[in-house]
């Protein structure tokens, strides 16, 4: 069974916490990686490896690229894992 | 003795000392421990050992995710890891000086570098693909990481250097902040080793050539330097490392002086890829520039710590090397081989003994070296067995002897400085 937004939401906050020690209720869906959180590109590569292997998804390089918020990352999760 | 050509805004001083080791997480339990003659050599619980013909190693006393923030400990190698916690304590020994970054610099050794991150990645790329290399693999592996990470620590501007040669290269990094700080780069300068090595692949290699003591039943008495049961080095891990400034520096903001680091030599063999020249000739003249930059005759040194790694070639090597240099004064100064307490932390090794050295004489006292049982009859040195030695009152010079695999020594001379 495919995991719903919120548990996506939560799995993403687990995984940004444990790259960057950025506390979990700071991941928000309006957050954007860059901006709000300061998350540099080689830490986003570590936290889409570890989605990757959490959500079982690919999200290729070009992908990534379109990820900038936290909520935008979580639809794209929740889509390639239906 | 403690006459020197130097002015104070040219001597170089160590302000700070900073260490994790087999021994303990920092420099006041590593130092009880060696003053005890503990080992922290043991019988390694991974469950690869038994494929091995070498069991033993000196492991960290500390795990540094036990003081390291949880993302520190993800973004590091262990042996970044290491020389964080290390650099950190001397940093904070040294008074935590209000330095402008632009004249801070760090140079931070090490022998093998991100090895452990390196063999780790490799392993998920065979088992699980391309995909799950770590994206911090590289700037986690590059031998410069550990002084990198230093030095955004501190954040150090004057320049992070990563000097690289084997087991001489902790020693090879207190000589360059020396340079540095003469040289007017930096008025504080960060410096020390650090190597996190124990794993099957390396112990494997020096197993190979016939490098590691195989006394696997008896772990606490594996690594014993000139002693004639001596079998090879104990494998060991943690860091080592030292605040710098010259003594105008340090005596301008009211910093406690441990000692100086009153000259340098380094050469190399250029004989053999490993093993020593025989008779010593490039660690002879190491010590001897080392004496001359310091302005030290041979019968003032008082003590020295040995590279000694229990090797059965290297220690007499050595011992012969000291020998020749003192001449007439051989008898006069004490020698420690700390590494028998310790193991061999390559590319720390010369840094933590660098810190030995130090404590050495301003505790005027010499640490001294466990399982000495049988001396060899080719070593003809005073060294101090079983327990500490009382070092003689006065002003105090010492030298530290470092040399590695590629034919690298690195002796410092180190001098007492009055307060």
């Amino acid at each position: 069974m495919a995991a719903s937004e919120q548990e996506i939401l939560e799995g993403l906050a687990e995984i940004v916490n444990e790259e960057t020690g950025i506390p979990t209720s700071d991941v928000q869906p309006d957050k954007s990686f860059t901006d709000d959180l300061d998350i540099d590109s080689l830490s986003m590569m570590t936290i889409v490896v570890n989605a990757e292997e959490k959500f079982g998804v690919r999200i290729p390089d070009d992908d990534v690229k379109g990820l900038s918020t936290v909520g935008d990352a979580v639809s794209y999760i929740q889509k390639a894992s239906s | 003795m403690t006459t020197t050509s130097l002015t104070d805004s040219q001597r170089v001083v160590v302000t700070g000392l900073g260490a994790t080791t087999p021994l303990g997480g920092d420099v006041p339990s590593t130092w009880q421990a060696l003053l005890a003659g503990k080992s922290g050599v043991a019988v390694l619980t991974q469950d690869w050992v038994e494929s091995l013909p070498v069991h033993i190693a000196a492991s960290a006393a500390v795990d540094p995710s036990e003081t390291l923030e949880r993302v520190e400990v993800k973004r590091n190698d262990r042996s970044g890891q290491f020389a964080l916690v290390a650099s950190r304590e001397a940093w904070a020994d040294a008074g935590s000086p209000d330095i402008d970054g632009d004249r801070l610099g760090v140079v931070i050794a090490t022998g093998i570098g991100g090895v452990l991150t390196t063999l780790a990645n490799y392993d998920l790329l065979r088992e699980k693909g391309a995909r799950r290399v770590h994206p911090l693999a590289v700037p986690m592996l590059m031998p410069n990481s550990a002084a990198a990470h230093v030095g955004l620590d501190l954040g150090a501007r004057a320049g992070v250097h990563t000097p690289v040669s084997a087991c001489a290269s902790g020693a090879e990094a207190v000589s360059y902040a020396v340079d540095m700080i003469r040289g007017g780069r930096a008025d504080i300068v960060v410096a020390g080793g650090t190597e996190a090595a124990i794993h099957p692949l390396n112990m494997a290699a020096f197993a190979q050539m016939q490098a590691l003591s195989t006394r696997n039943d008896e772990p606490e008495r594996a690594s014993r330097p000139y002693d004639k049961g001596r079998d090879g080095f104990v494998l060991g891990e943690g860091a080592g490392v030292l605040v710098l400034e010259t003594l105008e520096h340090a005596r301008a903001r009211g910093a406690t002086v441990y000692a100086e680091i009153a000259g340098a030599g380094i050469t190399s063999d250029a004989h053999h890829i490993a093993a020593p020249d025989p008779v010593g000739r490039g660690a002879t003249r190491a010590m001897q520039f080392a004496l001359k930059a310091a302005g030290l005759a041979p019968e003032q040194i008082a003590h020295i710590n040995a590279h000694a790694t229990s090797t059965p070639t290297g220690d007499v090597a050595e011992a012969k090397a000291i020998a020749g240099v003192l001449g007439d004064a051989v008898g006069t100064p004490c020698v420690s081989a700390t590494k028998s307490m310790t193991g061999h932390l390559l590319g720390a090794a010369g840094a933590i003994e660098t810190i030995f050295t130090v404590l050495a004489l301003r505790e005027r006292t010499a640490p001294p070296s466990v399982n000495l049982d049988d001396p060899d009859d080719e070593v003809r040195l005073d060294v101090v067995r079983g327990e500490p030695r009382r070092l003689p009152d006065g002003p105090l010079a010492a030298l530290n002897n470092s040399f590695g695999f590629g034919g690298h020594n690195v002796a410092l001379a180190v001098r007492s400085v009055d307060q």
